[in-house]
């Protein structure tokens, strides 16, 4: 079997056989009645716009919330180390007031 | 009378007036060019369910980005290029359940097949059966490439035209052709293994 000649008879077949351009009874009002019943462009703008606004505003409030916490952790860890001086230096100055 | 005033007016205006907030204005340009976007769309769906839905979804873009349309080149243009993206999509989210094999051939088409076995010249290109073959040819290849050949091969449009309404480059677009002929060999290749050997 000749693979290219029957290629070029079935190409030339699809070329002699056009598509139908039969529309649909009553298509165009269907359309129309879809098209209008969408909801309008702008409001969809709207909405995009209002939801990308909710997610910065999430995104700012999570930033906050997990960076407090880490600030707090460092003033406590100062507040320690100065505790443990302090006890130390204590009982240092109580030895030096008996002497 | 307002109809008819309507339907005498340019695509620019009617455009125009949609883009001002009268969607009315819309439904001329869906009459005049369902035709054309019908016929593209059975190029690519054979069920006419299917048909609907690629045009009704064309019109659905068209509508939405009607604003993007800048007037430089005619509407038809640019509503052919949403149309042939749309059945591109549609082959995309069909891809899986495309055919894969040749062996449900009916008795006309395993006809017309034996008949250009045996004389070629007189396998008749114009029968139901080569457009019956033809079509299950083309359901058989990837998207990209029954698109290339449906523009290229059966629409003979010329390489830049087929690049403006695929948003592809001329060199893709050669490339995707070259590979879509030798996809459409070895699908044939396979009928001729399954039938005659």
């Amino acid at each position: 079997m000749n693979l290219s000649e029957l290629q070029n008879k079935l190409l030339a077949a699809a070329r002699r056989n056009p598509p139908d351009s039969h529309v649909p009874y009553a298509f165009e009002k269907r359309i129309m009645a879809r098209l209008t019943a969408m909801p309008n462009p702008s409001e969809w703008l709207a909405w995009s716009r209002a939801l990308w606004f909710g997610a910065a505003a999430c995104v700012a409030v999570a930033l906050i919330t997990s960076v407090l916490p880490l600030q707090a952790s460092v003033d406590e860890d100062d507040s320690f180390s100065e505790g443990v001086e302090q006890s130390i230096m204590a009982s240092m100055d109580d030895f030096d007031s008996i002497q | 009378m307002q109809e008819s005033m309507c339907m005498e007016q340019s695509d620019a205006d009617l455009i125009a007036a949609v883009l001002r907030g009268d969607a009315a204005s819309f439904e001329p340009l869906v009459a005049k060019y369902s035709p054309r976007l019908f016929s593209t769309a059975r190029r690519y769906a054979r069920r006419e369910s299917e048909v609907e839905d690629i045009v009704q979804e064309v019109w659905r873009k068209a509508f939405q980005k009607l604003s993007s349309f800048r007037g430089e080149a005619p509407f038809e243009h640019w509503l052919m290029r949403l149309a042939v993206r749309t059945c591109y999509d549609f082959l995309r989210e069909h891809q899986r359940s495309r055919e894969r094999s040749f062996t449900d051939l009916t008795d006309p088409e395993n006809d017309w097949l034996e008949q250009f076995v045996r004389a070629p010249e007189e396998a008749r290109d114009d029968s139901d059966a080569a457009r019956q073959l033809v079509e299950r040819l083309l359901a058989m290849l990837s998207p990209a490439a029954r698109l290339v050949i449906t523009l290229l091969e059966i629409e003979d449009r010329p390489v830049k035209e087929i690049s403006a309404l695929t948003g592809w480059s001329a060199a893709l677009v050669k490339v995707r052709a070259f590979r879509a002929r030798a996809e459409m060999r070895k699908c044939l290749r396979w009928i001729a293994q399954e039938k005659y050997l």
